[in-house]
């Protein structure tokens, strides 16, 4: 019996000592990777990675991502933002690509929070996506922070958010600000004509240019618009009806490789000889247009961004850092990713967390909050505090083969003026007569 | 009366590029009976070669128009011929005598593998190659301007239908491929060697696809997805004509051009919709397209 339970005890002792070592090594492994989970904090990157909107866009803005996290986590950026990391966390992204329709993007937000485990997301070109994601990030408590898309119904049909903001402006801001540019510049203008692609952005883009027109600019008229298919690349028959409407300005949304694919076809057409073309997105194509868009063309950079930016310290360091690791200026896709990132920083820094801060600190911070960007000091001032307002310019342009393409006759105008007050419903708000717009 | 010029001369121009990204698609289906849905990454594959390559050629400081023509069509239509034989030889040839459906699938499954393979040797942003496009000028009609690079298209395409029927309807190896399409057993019979016809006819097509996009790269921005769009459209013009019918591919490009210039001009809103009403209304009245025939299944 002793000789028998000898080996017993030494089983015991081993199986014990087996366990004891394998449940104090899963437990330091828990703990390291606590300890782990803990010194990093996960932010989802959603951009086009494919498709049209990925080179002007999507890739631009991941570039930006890129350079603005790794100054982030090195504690590289100038003042406010040169401690290093984010509450002094490093900053980690998993980044993914937003082809695929509002469908697939829903998905691909829930596998971010759910199954990466992401602490905030940043993100979101397409109109359509922030639509469809605006509801589940609410839905699934995530602050979430969308960095491009500008349909003025995000807010309308998201009733009081609590996780979701943008911190750039709508397209209401776009379209305001380029009539205002074409009173003040091309005041005798009396025939207008539009081409816009045929999906929500750009359908409330033409309709909050026209009813800004009416009241701008009431003797111009509208004598045409086309909607051709997104993404379709070729616009002959376009540019032929836009022609025989004898337009002199031509006004476009159009984004990405449609918009540039125009911009080409349209010159060698003869039609931007003919009209001068005003392109709200226009300033993602400006290091790209040589020999393709004339001088004079009206370019928009969707607020202070791409060669819009202000000179701060902050611009300055993004416009040197992207140029020295990307090779090109930074355009507003770009510009606009890295204010995200920003927003984010400064809520992370200031939400009093210790560690990793949550969803409602981030968000309790973020909402109705200033903070400095490379486009300038940020005001959180619309949607209840969920939403951007900042200055929309405008600028022709110029390219010569000394200077390269730039921007003249930049004109910027307000955020007061170009944004609809919180609350306000921005269409009745321009059929008003923009009441309350502070213009001076 | 400007207006009506306009739908006629934009109704051709937009026809003769329909025909030339259909007409591979037919003639590979009118043979072979494949609806070959990687038609649209052949085309997508010639744009990317041409694109690149009249890229490289402008950027390397070159300036001649005649060099970059050159240079697109033989990119081109070396990389149709090649990516068509290898498909034709490496996949297709062990699927004959399946299920058309199954033919269909195993062409789409090309499609998504070519459309990623794109994607890792291109990447993902877009080329512009604009300089062939901008160089051939224009020519005015009042305020309207018609680009000399779309007359050339319209003229290509003229050439290459021309081309094809004579090819079919004239030459010993059209007839040898019109009793393939009469009966392909009775064929075999009489000492045709078929799948060497197969292999020639998938190149072909293959190679015409290709050449479409080679000739739409300066014009558009070249980026992933175009051969996806593209298809859906190829589609909509070879079944409004008749599946495997060059004239009907012609027919059809012709009349969902000028139905698509028409809409343009008087309803822009319903420039896509008017594309796929036609090709409803052509199959409620002729189910199988305006020139395709009625064919006895055998059993």
């Amino acid at each position: 019996m002793k000789h028998a339970t000898q080996p017993v005890s030494l089983k015991r002792t081993l199986l014990s000592t087996t366990a004891a070592a394998a449940i104090a090594s899963a437990g330091m492994m828990g703990i390291s990777a606590t300890v782990q989970a803990e010194e990093t904090f996960k932010v989802g990157l959603v951009t086009f990675l494919s498709g049209g909107a990925s080179g002007p866009f999507g890739v631009p803005a991941a570039q930006a991502a890129e350079t603005v996290i790794k100054a982030i986590n090195a504690g590289e950026l100038p003042p406010p933002y040169d401690t290093p990391g984010i509450n002094g966390l490093q900053l980690e992204s998993v980044v993914v690509d937003e082809a695929g329709g509002p469908t697939q993007q829903v998905e691909e937000y829930r596998n971010l929070v759910q199954r990466q485990n992401v602490n905030a997301v940043i993100g979101y070109i397409s109109s359509g996506d922030c639509l469809a994601v605006g509801p589940v990030a609410e839905e699934l408590q995530t602050f979430t922070i969308a960095f491009d898309c500008g349909t003025p119904r995000m807010f309308e049909e998201l009733d009081n958010p609590t996780y979701f903001f943008r911190t750039g402006l709508d397209a209401v801001a776009d379209n305001v600000g380029a009539a205002r540019y074409l009173q003040d510049i091309h005041p005798d203008v009396t025939r207008v004509a539009g081409i816009q692609q045929n999906y929500a952005w750009g359908q409330d883009s033409w309709l909050d240019f026209t009813l800004s027109m009416e009241q701008l600019m009431p003797d111009a008229d509208i004598v045409n618009n086309q909607t051709p298919q997104l993404f379709s690349g070729s616009y002959g028959s376009e540019i032929s009806a836009l022609q025989t409407r004898r337009p002199e300005i031509v006004h476009s949304s159009m984004w990405g490789g449609d918009m540039e694919s125009f911009v080409s076809q349209a010159n060698s057409r003869g039609l931007l000889g003919q009209a001068t073309a005003i392109l709200t997105t226009g300033e993602s194509g400006l290091h790209r247009f040589e020999g393709q868009a004339p001088n004079g063309t009206i370019l928009g950079g969707r607020g202070p961004f791409g060669a819009f930016m202000p000179e701060n310290a902050l611009s300055e360091w993004f416009n040197d850092a992207y140029q020295a690791e990307h090779g090109t200026k930074p355009s507003y896709p770009s510009s606009k990713m890295a204010q995200a990132i920003l927003a984010l920083k400064f809520a992370a820094d200031n939400s009093g967390a210790d560690g990793v801060p949550t969803s409602e600190q981030l968000a309790s911070t973020l909402k109705g909050a200033e903070f400095e960007s490379v486009s300038g000091t940020v005001r959180m001032a619309l949607a209840g505090g969920h939403q951007a307002m900042q200055d929309m310019l405008y600028g022709e342009y110029h390219y010569t083969s000394g200077e390269g393409a730039e921007l003249r006759n930049v004109r910027s105008y307000r955020g007061e003026c170009v944004s609809a007050p919180d609350g306000q419903n921005a269409q009745e708000w321009i059929e008003a007569g923009f009441p309350g717009a502070q213009c001076d | 009366m400007l207006t009506v010029w306009a739908i006629l001369i934009d109704g051709f121009i937009y026809a003769s590029w329909l025909f030339l990204v259909a007409a591979g698609l037919t003639v590979i289906y009118g043979v072979m009976r494949i609806l070959n849905m990687a038609h649209g990454s052949l085309y997508a594959l010639g744009a990317y070669a041409a694109a690149s390559a009249i890229g490289w050629y402008y950027a390397g400081g070159g300036s001649q128009l005649w060099m970059a023509f050159a240079i697109l069509a033989s990119c081109a239509l070396l990389i149709g011929a090649i990516s068509g034989l290898l498909i034709e030889r490496g996949i297709l040839r062990l699927m004959y005598g399946r299920d058309e459906i199954l033919m269909l699938i195993v062409t789409f499954a090309i499609l998504l593998i070519l459309e990623d393979v794109m994607k890792l040797l291109w990447g993902t942003t877009p080329y512009f190659a604009w300089q062939p496009y901008a160089a051939m000028g224009r020519v005015e009609i009042d305020v309207l301007t018609v680009s000399g690079y779309d007359i050339m298209v319209l003229c290509l395409s003229a050439v290459i239908g021309l081309g094809l029927w004579f090819w079919l309807e004239r030459t010993n190896t059209g007839k040898i491929l019109r009793s393939i399409i009469h009966d392909r057993e009775v064929s075999e019979a009489m000492g045709v060697n078929v799948r060497r016809m197969f292999t020639i006819t998938f190149m072909i097509g293959a190679t015409l696809g290709a050449v479409a996009g080679g000739i739409t790269a300066p014009i558009i921005s070249v980026v992933p997805g175009i051969g996806i769009e593209v298809i859906v459209l190829a589609f909509a013009v070879v079944v409004t004509g008749g599946l495997g019918s060059i004239t009907g591919a012609a027919a059809g490009a012709i009349i969902v051009g000028l139905a698509r210039a028409t809409s343009i001009h008087t309803m822009p809103q319903f420039e896509l919709f008017i594309i796929y009403a036609v090709m409803a209304g052509v199959l409620i009245f002729r189910p199988n397209g305006l020139f395709g025939q009625a064919i006895a299944r055998k059993i």
